[in-house]
């Protein structure tokens, strides 16, 4: 369960400096599911950072299962990252010199698996994106949707306890959206993962039981019973 | 995980592994011709010293010089000029001392009792001039015009003058001058002294009762001038000499034409009990100036040339081409090696900036910074592996090219005409050979330990490379995975 109390982020460039989180206070239960919109620039993807423990607030605590994650220390923060937090990102980020299977095993080498079981994880978490079939294929050598899927396995192949995503289609066209849209919510409820989205697309935000709104740093919630 | 990784980052990034790794090859290359070239320089340069000395001479002692200009002891030839029908042949020869000077033969043993001193051995160095020729008298033939003439063509005194003109004619002299060289050799003591520098080819060597035998070992270059062989006579200044072998210098140029006992030699120029040159084994070849000093003290009038004395007077393209592998060499390969260290480690400083996305998700993924550190590392390491192979290719077939051209390069030994003072240093052999030039091919041998310092080189180069990328890698953030280049 996420708490965060104050979070204020502030990017200092020269002169000037922007609030890019001005004051957050949010929860989110344990396998719930958030999607976050906004304008541009409005902070979203600094959220994200901030619950991913990629990035430290300027104040405030991120309270994940109780750990502040603003006070852990960067080994303690990068075993977090490790064991409790699948990425996705909106441009995939895959390695382009791995293959997908051992792209999707670099989400395990800091848990120490040991390699066979390494490979046989990363197979399994390909296979249950639906690309079982492409283990040896590069990044190069797949579609957009193909490697947003990669990338998928690989933010789930550790099974963590959060999934987070920037903008998982922002980068896709269409009929590749649902696509991966449907992929991510499949494996929500099979995982039964904390599940937070950010995105663009006002369809999806519509259908979003709980929904996030980011204007210039500020929160609201709006709760979507129907959804 | 991390030897998959390299793997595929060095196979699927050819290209900039290539691009540092060359950086770095042509460096090391450098460094590997440079080097081996001066290698074979100092070897050049310790052939010709050895054909001066012979193996294992640490220096030599002499007189010392002898105020310039003083001409006693110089030859003086005599012919009788015939008259105007005999034009038979006359042949004379003088031997000389060269140099002009000796020193007493004590002075060895002397040599030989000095601490630090393991070996002593007395030479005597002989140059014999040989003249052959025929000498007329000029005939003096009246001018007939001159008489017949009347004053017109008289000289001061006016006309009317008795004195008969003309002019000598034909007068002179038409002759050769040949000359060779002698050492007189100690028998009793073989391994020290110029002759050790040549390999008996046919025959053999003096045996060592032959101290005061008429034999002679004759050097292959002269033995194949003068149509000499083993089983012939020579004849030095009336006396001869049976030829028992015949030696070959190993560096091509003999320290003389012929060799012959001792005691024979002193006979011959008539110096009983005395030698040119002192050679001296060292019993430490580190102490050489220490013995140096300790000989030069206690034994007065003697002036000590080591081997490193003797390399200072060598001149010639040898020297120039020497100094220039030392110092041009030298510089122009430490500034392209690092100048090569430098850019492997920018090139490897930008390759992981246009890999920010890349390293920052892995530290998204949980990978810990040193993780990332070691594989940038890792990377270059092998990148500069690979150039060390490259360049100590690319460096091999440069010595290779030079020992297959050999390029010529000639050795001037002695004083290039900077005065007597110097040239009196020189002293024994090697004041015959002052108006000598040695060519020697240039080789460039590549030692073991030239190819270390390759690897080492290489190793440094990569992980210079690496401390450039790695550092860059290290300050990465997870955040900067969101970042938008590319
Ligand atoms: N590393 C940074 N340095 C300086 N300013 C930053 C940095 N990252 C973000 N910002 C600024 O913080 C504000 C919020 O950025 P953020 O990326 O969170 O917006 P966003 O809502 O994700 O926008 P988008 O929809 O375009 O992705 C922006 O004004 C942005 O310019
Ligand atoms: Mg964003």
């Amino acid at each position: 369960m996420y708490t965060l109390q104050g979070v204020t982020k502030q990017y200092t460039r020269g002169k000037s400096t922007v609030h890019a989180l001005a004051g957050v206070d949010l929860t989110i239960e344990d396998g719930g599911r958030l999607v976050i919109q906004g304008p541009t620039g409005g902070g979203k993807s600094t959220l994200l950072q901030m619950l991913g423990g990629l990035d430290r607030p300027t104040a405030g605590s991120v309270e994940l299962d109780g750990v502040d994650l603003a006070k852990l220390s960067e080994a303690k923060l990068t075993k977090v990252r490790a064991e409790n937090i699948g990425f996705v990102f909106q441009s995939f980020n895959l390695i382009p010199t791995l293959t997908a299977q051992e792209n999707v095993e670099t989400a395990l080498v800091p848990l120490g698996v040991k390699t066979s079981e390494r490979r046989r994880r990363a197979a399994e978490a390909l296979d249950s994106v639906g690309l079982g079939e492409r283990l040896a294929h590069l990044p190069s050598e797949m579609s957009g949707g193909q490697q947003q899927r990669v990338a998928i396995a690989r933010a789930l192949v550790k099974q963590p306890k959060v999934l987070l995503a920037d903008e998982p289609t922002g980068n896709l066209d269409e009929s590749m959206r649902d696509e991966i849209m449907e992929v991510l919510e499949t494996l929500w409820k099979e995982h039964g993962l904390t599940f937070i989205m950010v995105t663009h697309d006002s369809a999806i935000a519509r259908r979003a039981p709980r929904l996030a709104t980011i204007r210039k740093g500020k929160v609201t919630i709006t709760e979507n019973a129907a959804a | 995980m991390f030897f998959t990784y390299l793997r595929r980052e060095l196979r699927r990034r050819r290209k900039a592994a290539l691009v540092v790794a060359s950086g770095l090859a042509l460096g090391i290359a450098l460094v590997i011709i440079v080097s081996s070239v001066s290698s074979g320089m100092s070897k050049a340069q310790d052939k010709v010293l050895e054909s001066l000395y012979g193996l294992g001479t640490d220096m030599t002692v002499t007189k010392a010089a002898a105020a310039p200009g003083s001409g006693t002891g110089r030859p003086r030839f005599e012919f009788d000029a015939k008259d105007g029908d005999d034009d038979a042949t006359q042949s004379t020869d003088r031997v000389m001392v060269q140099g002009f000077q000796s020193l007493a033969a004590t002075t060895v043993d002397q040599v030989g009792k000095q601490t630090g001193v393991a070996d002593a051995v007395g030479g005597l160095s002989l140059t014999v001039m040989k003249v052959d020729g025929q000498f007329k008298r000029g005939e003096f033939k009246q001018d007939e015009s001159a008489t017949t003439g009347g004053g017109g063509r008289g000289g001061p005194g006016g006309g009317g003058s008795t004195q008969p003109q003309g002019e000598v004619q034909g007068g002179g002299a038409s002759f050769d001058v040949n000359s060779y060289t002698v050492y007189g050799t100690d028998v009793t003591k073989q391994d020290l002294g110029p002759l050790t520098s040549s390999k008996i080819t046919t025959g053999r060597t003096f045996k060592t009762t032959e101290t005061n035998a008429k034999v002679a070992v004759v050097d292959a270059a002269y033995a194949k001038e003068k149509e000499l062989s083993t089983g012939k006579t020579v004849t030095i200044h009336g006396t001869k000499f049976s030829i028992v072998g015949v030696s070959t210098a190993e560096s091509g140029d003999a320290a003389a034409n012929l060799y012959i006992p001792l005691q024979q030699a002193q006979t011959l120029a008539d110096s009983k009990d005395k030698v040119t040159t002192v050679y001296v084994k060292a019993a430490d070849s580190q102490q050489i100036d220490s013995v140096k000093a300790t000989i030069q003290k206690n034994i007065t009038g003697t002036t000590v040339t080591t081997s490193a004395d003797l390399a200072d007077t060598v001149s010639g393209s040898l020297s120039t081409a020497s100094d220039l592998a030392s110092s041009v060499g030298k510089w122009l390969s430490i500034a392209v090696l690092i100048a090569a260290f430098l850019v492997a480690g920018l090139l490897t400083s930008s390759a992981v900036s246009r890999r920010v996305r890349e390293f920052g998700t892995l530290k998204a993924l949980g990978w810990k910074s040193g993780r990332v550190t070691r594989q940038v590392i890792g990377e270059a390491l092998v990148n500069g592996l690979m150039g060390g192979v490259l360049g100590i290719a690319v460096g091999l077939a440069g010595a290779y090219a030079v020992t297959a051209v050999s390029p010529t390069l000639t050795a001037q030994l002695g004083s290039t005409g900077g005065g007597a003072g110097r040239g009196g240093g020189m002293g024994g052999p090697g004041r015959q050979t002052a108006s000598k030039a040695l060519d020697i091919a240039l080789t460039a041998p590549v030692s073991l330990s030239v190819i270390l310092m390759a690897v080492g080189l290489a190793v440094a180069g990569g992980l210079i490379a690496g401390a450039f990328g790695g550092w860059r890698a290290s300050r990465l953030r997870p955040a900067d995975a969101l970042r938008r280049v590319e």
